[in-house]
């Protein structure tokens, strides 16, 4: 056995894709509906936020005026600073409610007597603070009411000989220190999530229809018999289960890197790419992952005895990727060490950071690949040895 | 040629072969009878060293299957109690895999899947996926990978089990073929018609011993019955389990 082609394990690799590319089910989840899910989940929602941001910025104010004709100017203000004015609806509490208007400027008859005297003239606006997607028309309106209220106050205090500053002891300026990529780089937090799940998709069937499937459909004594040892028959079902998991991998990442080429981020100042560097050094990253998954969807689908039972078990498994995700979004940390070698929360983390536009210290990469790949070994180790003893390869 | 010395083997407290003992001779057919349960595929998976005898050896042409596990195992074919097939790969594909796993590569392999297609009789579905094979095909194809080595000794776990009787008389007329070329044959069935039909040598297991050995005419006259099923039934001491 010089040739390590000629060990048994290169024709169970053989046999077991060839298997599994005839099979429709397993190829499609390994390599179409898996891969594209992401991607297309992410770009159908980035879309509609961009769109949705774009038509909150372009969009003209239709604002409801009762009394508009009570405060002239401050009308003329508002249709200078882009809101058209309209007249109110019959019923302006009822058309909040009913979700007919945002928002609703009330100018009270007491208005023009306020004014005159120099006291505070009331107005009021009619709002459902409980309505998220209203917040951004209340707001619009209230800054631009703030501000003709300032500008007045400058005027009266100059009138009279003051200088306006001193009714402004403090200016605030913020300096937002985002780059357009790191803005991107909050919608690109699902990233991660979507890399490792294809992980586990790709290898899915393959790791239960070797195994469980193998049993199932009583095969498995017959293969057992031959002269070939059980750990070098369990490593070339692996590899199979590894190479159709990485190929899952490989495709959600070309998926992605054309889905962001279309998704017109930067047209509200987000900056969504995957450059094709940044691209390869995402799959250094799941390619330990993916072997990962293979090993232990194998161990877990060894002790089933039915295909069925099988999937029911990996399909909890399911849940696990998603954690480190979900605690990232729910707690964002900044990454320490141990976090870097633990496997799934490290890829989360370093593809966030990238995704953000930042370097990854070469540290901090061979950190997460051989933490990661050290479990994936492990895994892998206990697998190819499953069949040795007689209890699993006879448990029919 | 197989041998088996005093094979002992218990599943916790249950002794499944208590105390087995035979010796299967090249260009015989060995036929192993009993009632279901009483050992013999616990024996035969001795035999093909699935699983390991808690006493006692066994042998394939000289080599302890203990000793050189796969070395035996390249001198066997077998047809396992459990004969499933990939059902996504061709009748041809499934044995050229079996092939593979016994070493065969090139040339050598193809040459011996001709050889095992053509003897079953398999040339008309060699390349149709075995998904809706029937019965008797499906035996046929699993049969055909067991015997893609051109192993030396074959064992059979019950190997007309649901085949109709024309693939049954074509199986036995296999069966002696192998046998002429010098083969030792294994194989076991609770049928005895089956077994008098082709044996020439009878292992009667009961309850996990051996309870009588030799041909059926020696039987007979050991028991002193005329009649075969008599005889075995006197030997068993229940006719219980032996009817086709």
């Amino acid at each position: 056995m010089s040739n390590p082609l000629h060990g048994g394990w290169w024709t169970v690799f053989v046999k077991e894709v060839r298997e599994n590319l005839r099979d429709r089910r397993a190829l499609g989840m390994a390599l179409l509906y898996g891969p594209l899910f992401g991607p297309i989940l992410f770009a159908m929602m980035t879309s509609f936020i961009i769109g949705k941001q774009l038509d909150d910025a372009e969009k003209p104010l239709a604002l409801a005026v009762i009394g508009a004709e009570r405060a002239p100017n401050l009308i003329d203000f508002l249709s200078q600073q882009g809101v058209s004015v309209k007249p109110p609806p019959a019923d302006p509490d009822a058309a909040i409610q009913a979700q007919n208007e945002d928002v609703i400027l009330r100018i009270p008859e007491t208005f023009a007597e306020q004014w005159q005297d120099g006291t505070p003239a009331r107005l009021e606006l009619l709002v459902d603070e409980s309505r998220q997607q209203t917040h951004a028309a209340i707001n619009r309106v209230r800054g631009l009411l703030e501000r003709y209220s300032s500008q007045i106050a400058r005027l009266r205090l100059q009138l009279r000989g003051i200088d306006p500053q001193l009714g402004a002891p403090l200016l605030i300026a913020e300096h937002d220190l985002s780059t357009s990529q790191s803005r991107g780089g909050a919608l690109l937090a699902m990233l991660p999530y979507f890399l490792i799940l294809c992980a586990f998709l790709g290898g899915m069937y393959l790791a239960i229809d070797a195994t469980a499937g193998e049993r199932e459909r009583q095969s498995l004594e017959a293969l057992l018999i031959n002269p070939v040892p059980p750990t070098q028959i369990m490593a070339g079902k692996l590899a199979a289960t590894a190479v159709f998991a990485l190929a899952s991998v490989v495709n959600c990442i070309i998926a992605f890197m054309i889905g962001l080429h279309y998704i017109r981020g930067d047209e509200i100042g987000l900056n969504l790419t995957l450059a094709p560097t940044s691209a390869l050094l995402v799959l250094l990253l799941i390619a330990p992952v993916a072997l990962l998954a293979a090993a232990v969807q194998t161990i877990i689908a060894s002790f089933a005895r039915s295909f069925r039972e099988a999937q029911t078990y990996l399909q909890f498994l399911m849940i696990i990727p998603a954690i480190p995700s979900i605690l990232l979004v729910v707690n964002p940390i900044k990454a320490v060490t141990w976090m870097l070698a633990t496997p799934l929360l490290s890829q989360s983390l370093l593809i966030n950071q990238l995704a953000r536009g930042d370097d990854l210290a070469l540290l901090d990469i061979a950190l997460s690949v051989s933490g990661t790949l050290a479990a994936a070994l492990l895994a892998a180790l206990v697998a190819v040895r499953l069949y040795r003893g007689e209890r699993l390869a006879l448990a029919v | 040629m197989i041998v088996a010395e005093n094979l002992h083997r218990a599943f916790g407290a249950i002794e499944a072969v208590r105390e087995v003992s035979f010796r299967a001779e090249d260009g015989r057919i060995t036929g192993l009878l009993g009632p279901n349960g009483a050992g013999k595929t616990t024996t035969l998976r001795m035999l093909y060293a699935l699983l390991q005898p808690d006493r006692g050896r066994v042998t394939i042409d000289g080599i302890d299957t203990q000793r050189d596990i796969q070395g035996a195992r390249r001198r066997l074919g077998v047809l396992p109690d459990s004969r499933g097939l990939y059902k996504r790969l061709t009748a041809r594909e499934n044995i050229e895999y079996f092939g593979r796993l016994q070493g065969l590569r090139g040339t050598e392999l193809v040459s011996r899947t001709d050889a095992v297609i053509a003897a079953l009789g398999l040339g008309d579905i060699e390349h149709r996926r075995t998904e809706g094979f029937s019965q008797g095909q499906r035996v046929k194809t699993a049969i055909a990978r067991a015997l893609v080595h051109a192993p030396q000794n074959l064992l059979l776990d019950e190997p007309t089990n649901g085949l109709d009787v024309m693939a049954t008389r074509s199986l036995r007329a296999f069966l002696r073929e192998q046998r002429s070329a010098g083969r030792c044959i294994v194989f076991s069935s609770h049928i005895m018609q089956e077994v008098a039909a082709l044996c020439d040598y009878i292992v009667v297991v009961a309850q996990g011993r051996v309870v009588a050995s030799g041909s059926a005419e020696a039987l007979r006259e050991q028991t002193g019955e005329a009649n075969l099923e008599d005889a075995f039934v006197k030997i068993i001491g229940s006719g219980e389990g032996l009817m086709a």
